[in-house]
């Protein structure tokens, strides 16, 4: 027997054999039926061959990629837990931050495995179909390595003790949650315009840069290296949502209107979504990256543009939005921390106000509306707090149909006033925190009169504890709308002022660091 | 436009009024008072007098705001969905033609918040 009759195969023939060649034309079954969700969008494709791979990568060369950085991830993840790492971040500020991600992202990233997984099936071509593949095991990964990484937190902070439970139900994450489920019940063409080209290709940096360097800077080892884990596969992802959008503009103009209107839809999706990113880095991290107004800047009105630049020669135009955009950037980190802070009864973190030096620091990157606007209600809130009445707004929140975002955003060219949007639909009335967001409803209506409003599925009766009985005597809704979100009131709620992550910190960093 | 779809879909609204138990939504802004980050959603009886939903819930909501008890009622306005709006406040939230999810909005242009400040 001759052992060393075949010789290795080389890495572009390995590459065929191992993607393009397993697919084929069926038989037995019309290729129509075998991929029935490849024509109701109005996509033409005419010739999937014309796919280009964006990166030569093999399953088995896959497997071997991500196991390497797991066993990195893990020994760091491990010794982090062992040297009680969380005693090293700048500030117990900090960890809130970390519980809106907990509450948010592992959850997105989890839908992103499964609409990723349906589009490996669905996607008629083998090359995308690969691609698709190892990006829904990428995200279920993400999602995994998260939920690892911060599992650490909870053993020692309020509030990280029921993400998912909680991702379904409260208020607020109904924004994220209703984001990526609207992503997952379009077509499986709107989702990769959606999701791998607008989210991962045009916003991904808004994203990560905050979190992973936020992370850097405040000293948080463990989510810097689940950060920068993904990151490796980010730069795929990336490259598959840019290879996607050529190739479906060149396979038929007529596919060109289709996808800008994605494109317009899902950019300001995106950036609706990011508005707590926003809040995030403006307002939660002890030591500061950038400004959101910054990040907006070199990310999206200079690499952005770039990218719009390149895609012009498609037809491709800059969406409408990033006109309001740019009017929103001086404001909506402001709006939003002002949202939760007389929210924060409601809140599964905690907040604050920010301190003299930081809101110098505010000052300094918004030069034109921090001092004007938003430093005055931070002032009024201190002096509240010095005579012993912290505000706390008890209300629930009018909501926007479309982003579910409470309306606190304001008109573009002035915001002291709130931006009101309504239109009515089949007699009922319809309410938006701006035209983009009316204009989605406008075009699907039958999909967001479907919205799950946690405003009003409280009042439909829908969201008190289990087994509660609002017509009890002495029933207290608000008590019994916390419990259904097992939010613990007076320790995951209110003010970092006096909680007990606050005084837990300060006592286990001092018998860390004396005798 | 009609929804892209894989069958017809005709999408059921899951907020029409007969699922809020005889209560209407009502949202409410105070312009110029950002204090409150955004109008409030009240889910409220129509047949509660205007000048009730004023004097109980709206106070509720509002009253922790020091401007609040400064209010001028003959110099303040209403604009409900965004027009010029005159409640008489003896006649019900439904005789003044307030459907489910109206929205109004409150101005009152001598108090444009703390300071002036829209808070
Ligand atoms: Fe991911
Ligand atoms: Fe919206």
């Amino acid at each position: 027997m001759d052992m060393n009759a075949k010789k290795k195969l080389g890495l572009k023939e390995k590459y065929a054999l191992m993607t393009r060649n397993l697919g084929w034309e069926t038989t037995y079954e019309p290729m129509d039926k075998v991929f029935p969700q490849m024509d109701y969008e109005g996509i033409r494709i005419h010739d999937w061959d014309k796919w280009e791979d964006p990166f030569r990568l093999t399953m088995d060369a896959y497997w071997k990629y991500q196991a390497e950085k797991e066993k990195k991830l893990y020994a760091i993840i491990d010794a982090y837990a062992q040297n009680n790492g969380h005693l090293n971040v700048t500030d117990a500020r900090y960890i809130n931050a970390l519980k809106i991600f907990l509450s948010a992202v592992p959850s997105l990233e989890y839908n992103a495995h499964r609409g990723f997984a349906r589009l490996g099936r669905e996607m008629r071509g083998v090359g995308p179909q690969v691609a698709c593949q190892m990006q829904a095991i990428d995200e279920i990964r993400h999602a995994q390595t998260q939920i690892h990484s911060l599992s650490n937190y909870n053993k020692f902070y309020n509030g990280f003790h029921d993400w998912k439970h909680m991702n379904d139900r409260v208020w607020y994450l109904s924004v994220p949650k209703s984001f990526f489920e609207d992503a997952c019940t379009c077509g499986p063409f709107e989702f990769i315009i959606a999701i791998g080209f607008s989210f991962e290709y045009v916003l991904t940096n808004l994203v990560f840069m905050p979190f992973i360097s936020g992370a850097a800077y405040n000293g948080d080892l463990g989510a810097m290296t689940f950060g920068f884990s993904a990151q490796s596969d980010e730069a795929r992802h990336m490259t598959l949502g840019l290879e996607v959008i050529k190739f479906m503009l060149e396979q038929d103009p007529a596919n060109l209107p289709i996808i800008q209107r994605w494109i317009d839809k899902w950019t300001w999706r995106g950036v609706r979504l990011l508005t707590i990113v926003a809040m995030l880095m403006d307002y939660m991290l002890p030591k500061r990256v950038m400004s959101w107004k910054e990040a907006w800047e070199v990310y999206f009105e200079e690499n952005g543009m770039a990218l719009f630049n390149d895609l012009a020669r498609y037809g491709i135009k800059v969406p409408d939005c990033a006109a309001l955009i740019k009017k929103e950037k001086d404001h909506i980190s402001h709006q939003a921390w002002n949202a939760f802070y007389t929210a924060g009864m409601i809140t599964n973190f905690h907040t604050w106000l920010p301190s003299e030096d930081e809101m110098n620091w505010l000052s300094s990157k918004y030069p034109d509306s921090f001092d004007k606007y938003y430093r005055p209600r931070f002032e009024y809130y201190r002096q509240r707090e010095k005579e012993g009445k912290r505000f706390y707004n008890k209300t629930l929140p009018m909501l926007c149909q479309v982003c579910q975002i409470p309306m606190l955003f304001t008109e573009g060219d002035d915001p002291t006033l709130i931006s009101y949007r309504q239109i009515e639909h089949k007699g009922d009335k319809y309410h938006f925190c701006s035209d983009h967001c009316q204009h989605i409803f406008e075009h699907e209506p039958e999909k967001y009169v479907e919205a799950w409003l946690p405003a009003h599925q409280i009042y439909q009766g829908n969201c008190f504890a289990e087994g509660a009985d609002p017509t009890a005597p002495g029933f207290d809704p608000l008590k019994s709308v916390l419990d259904y979100w097992h939010l613990d009131f007076g320790r995951d709620n209110l003010d970092f002022e006096g909680s007990e992550d606050q005084k837990n910190f300060a006592a286990w960093r001092q018998q860390a660091t004396t005798n | 436009m009609t929804i892209a779809s894989i069958r017809p879909y005709g999408g059921t609204p899951k907020d029409t009024e007969d699922k809020f138990h005889g209560n209407r939504i009502l949202y409410v802004g105070w312009d110029r008072h950002l204090m409150f980050y955004a109008p409030i959603c009240f889910c409220i009886p129509p047949s509660m007098a205007f000048a009730d939903f004023v004097a109980g819930p709206l106070a509720q909501a509002f009253g922790d705001h020091p401007q609040w008890a400064q209010i001028d009622w003959t110099k303040a306005n209403w604009l409900r969905s965004n027009q010029p709006f005159s409640p008489d406040g003896a006649k019900s939230l439904h005789d003044n033609g307030l459907g489910h999810k109206e929205v109004l909005r409150l101005q009152t242009p001598d108090l444009q918040g703390i300071g002036g400040c829209a808070i």
